[in-house]
């Protein structure tokens, strides 16, 4: 009673801005969005959209330093303290996949600002522009979120977000529309088993937050109520993260979105979905259960291969660059599943770092499809013949996208696919680390292809195109030569790849 | 519509009490049963069944989907903007206290009906907004969409 008469104010520590660090990386972007419609001034809508994620870029370098030492921060949302409250807790592992996300969108932002206009009538540049950043703000907030449901939220806002964008590319092509829709539906079904999952472990342990439930499910690893949560989970989020045979909605959806888009998602959306994926399985469920009950070997490894392999092949088929990418990026997930299957802390560096490698080669290689698209208007191989010549610069990224996509020594692919042959050898498995090897020639094939037809072929007739203009080129160069230079400057990567595993594989006690 | 006598005047009665429930909805949320989806989602009843009889010109005359858009954005605003006003106390994003340091209980008090308020004016908005598109879609797709 005595602090409903007293006038003194209530005992209380004020936080400071760094202590606010984690609310704002999400805050910014989610604030920026209706700010922008709110306004509802055009030409303000980009700036505002760049700075936001600019800003959003920055506080995730400074979050991932102050926690790549294996430390971690914990912010509870309204003053409510966890388990109650909601809970952002940051560590190496997601920190890592925030700088990725908020790096991947501040240079595709400054690439759409060009990019957009030959693609997306200028009435609805704010609207795409806010929904870009609610996006990006899903993506965020699922990474930094300490509590299951938050996770739920935040992925079905930047899933909401995404079937928007994706369906902005009608205005290219009308099949966009039928893309959008299909992953309405498989998304859509994917939350669902998301949250039915959800809805069993809350019904088993009474509560949310993930550092909370990893201590109660490991009280009871054999209830059927347990098990039938991890399995919709995994299902869930294996819907997202495009996992083999969930990934039928991924080719047409990457190749019929706007090109800004395509990059953006290709770079981060199936890259948080993994990341889900690792912290539900290693943070929440704890390895002891996945060992227990033999998903690895039944269901991860198998799909893993087939991805590497089927989704290989089939992209080597495609005539169309982004077809192409969007196929080749099936199988690239299966290298990052494989990763998990070894169930090491070699295995998960691999799978991290692979996250981090090939979302910023994919988003180059997409912004240079989105170059194309901008010069000839169409990504076919037909289009693109001979292209090498009148579009060097783009045509150069490309190369460099595509030898790191293959994995040449000396680009970032290379980096994470040797860690990933490392773990296989750790294992004492040489099988994989052949099978690793054979599929990385399959994609030697696919991008070789895409050489071939942009240097080697005779440009088609009646095509005339001119190099993208420069504040398309500059941000589609950047994403390359960091492909080189990622290659190159391993530490950073493989340092804070190493600590996210350390802190993924040290279970609940990685948590507290 | 112009035969339609009785259903004219009923609506012109109708859409003011609704508003005014709409408003009671709002603001007894933390005593009664309601709060900001209930209250906006009746809100933008009034403007759908004022749409529905008077045809979809006479209701975006008052309620311009320019207008929409802007009422959309600005309770995301609202809510966002109480959080972010307890930032700037101190406290935690949406940590209400900060409104009323001196007494943290009418601060949490203050700050659900502010909060609720946003609710209430993004979900009006967006009701409203799907209407809009529902009933302003062609009847059927001309040859050349295909």
């Amino acid at each position: 009673m005595a602090s409903a008469t007293s006038s003194e104010p209530v005992h209380h520590i004020a936080l400071t801005l760094s202590d606010q660090l984690p609310a704002l990386q999400v805050l910014i972007p989610f604030v920026a969005a209706p700010l922008m419609v709110f306004i509802g001034v055009r030409s303000l809508a980009w700036p505002i959209a760049f700075l936001a994620s600019l800003a959003s870029l920055v506080i995730s370098v400074l979050l991932l330093q102050r926690v790549i030492g294996g430390s971690e921060i914990s912010y509870h949302m309204g003053g409510w303290a966890p388990p109650l409250g909601i809970e952002y807790r940051v560590d190496a592992a997601n920190a890592f996949v925030l700088l990725l996300i908020s790096a991947i969108s501040s240079v595709v932002l400054a690439y759409a600002r060009g990019s957009l206009k030959a693609e997306v009538p200028e009435k609805n540049h704010t609207l795409f522009y806010a929904l870009y950043l609610l996006c990006l703000t899903g993506l965020l907030g699922v990474v930094i979120t300490g509590d299951a449901f938050n996770v739920f939220v935040f992925l079905e806002i930047s899933s909401l977000s995404t079937y928007v964008l994706i369906a902005q590319g009608s205005y290219r092509d009308k099949r966009a529309l039928t893309a959008s829709y299909n992953y309405l539906i498989m998304g859509t079904i994917g939350a669902t088993f998301f949250v039915i999952g959800i809805g069993f472990l809350y019904m088993a342990t009474g509560t949310l937050n993930m550092a909370d439930l990893a201590e109660r499910i490991s009280e009871q690893r054999d209830s059927r109520t347990i098990r039938a949560a991890f399995a919709f989970i995994v299902v869930g989020i294996g819907l997202k993260a495009a996992i083999y045979p969930l990934h039928l909605w991924l080719p047409n959806a990457y190749t019929y979105a706007p090109s800004p888009v395509s990059a953006f998602l290709a770079g981060t959306a199936t890259k948080m979905a993994i990341y889900v994926l690792l912290r539900f399985m290693f943070t929440v469920f704890q390895p002891e259960f996945l060992a227990d009950i033999k998903i690895l070997e039944a269901v991860i490894i198998p799909f893993a291969l087939i991805a590497m392999f089927a989704a290989s092949i089939s992209a080597f088929y495609q005539r169309d660059i982004k077809r192409m990418l969007a196929h080749s990026s099936v199988a690239q997930l299966g290298y990052m599943l494989l990763g998990i299957g070894f169930f090491s802390h070699t295995g998960l560096t691999a799978t991290i770092i692979h996250l981090f490698n090939h979302g910023i080669t994919k988003a180059a290689l997409f912004m240079g499809a989105g170059c194309f698209v901008f010069a000839v208007g169409a990504t076919s191989y037909e289009k693109l013949k001979g292209l090498g010549k009148t579009m060097p610069w783009t045509s150069a990224a490309m190369v460099i996208g595509g030898m790191s996509l293959v994995g040449i020594p000396g680009t970032a692919g290379f980096v994470s696919k040797w860690v990933l042959v490392q773990a296989a050898f750790e294992n004492g498995w040489w099988g994989f680390a052949f099978l690793i090897v054979l599929s990385s020639i399959i994609a030697v094939a696919y991008v070789w292809r895409m050489i071939e037809t942009l240097y080697l072929s005779a440009p088609t007739e009646g095509v005339t195109a001119k190099e993208a203009p420069l504040s398309m080129l500059i941000p589609l160069c950047l994403m390359a030569l960091s492909t080189i230079y990622f290659g190159f400057a391993t530490d950073i990567t493989l340092s804070a790849s190493k600590a996210a595993a350390s802190g993924l594989l040290s279970g609940s006690s990685g948590l507290h | 519509m112009r035969h339609h006598l009785i259903l004219r005047v009923i609506t012109k009665l109708l859409v003011g009490t609704i508003f005014l429930f709409a408003l009671y909805v709002q603001f007894h949320g933390d005593y009664s049963p309601g709060g900001g989806f209930q209250a906006g989602v009746i809100m933008a009843v009034g403007f759908i069944i004022y749409g529905i009889v008077f045809t979809l010109e006479k209701v975006k005359a008052v309620f311009p989907p320019w207008l929409v858009h802007k009422v959309v954005a600005l309770g995301v605003l609202i809510y966002a903007g109480t959080g972010i006003y307890s930032l700037f106390y101190g406290y935690g994003y949406l940590d209400y206290a900060a409104i009323d340091p001196h007494h943290p209980v009418h601060g949490q008090h203050l700050g659900i009906l502010i909060v609720e308020l946003g609710v209430g004016v993004t979900v009006t908005g967006v009701m409203v907004a799907v209407y809009y598109a529902f009933a302003a879609r062609a009847p059927s797709l001309s040859d050349e969409d295909w």
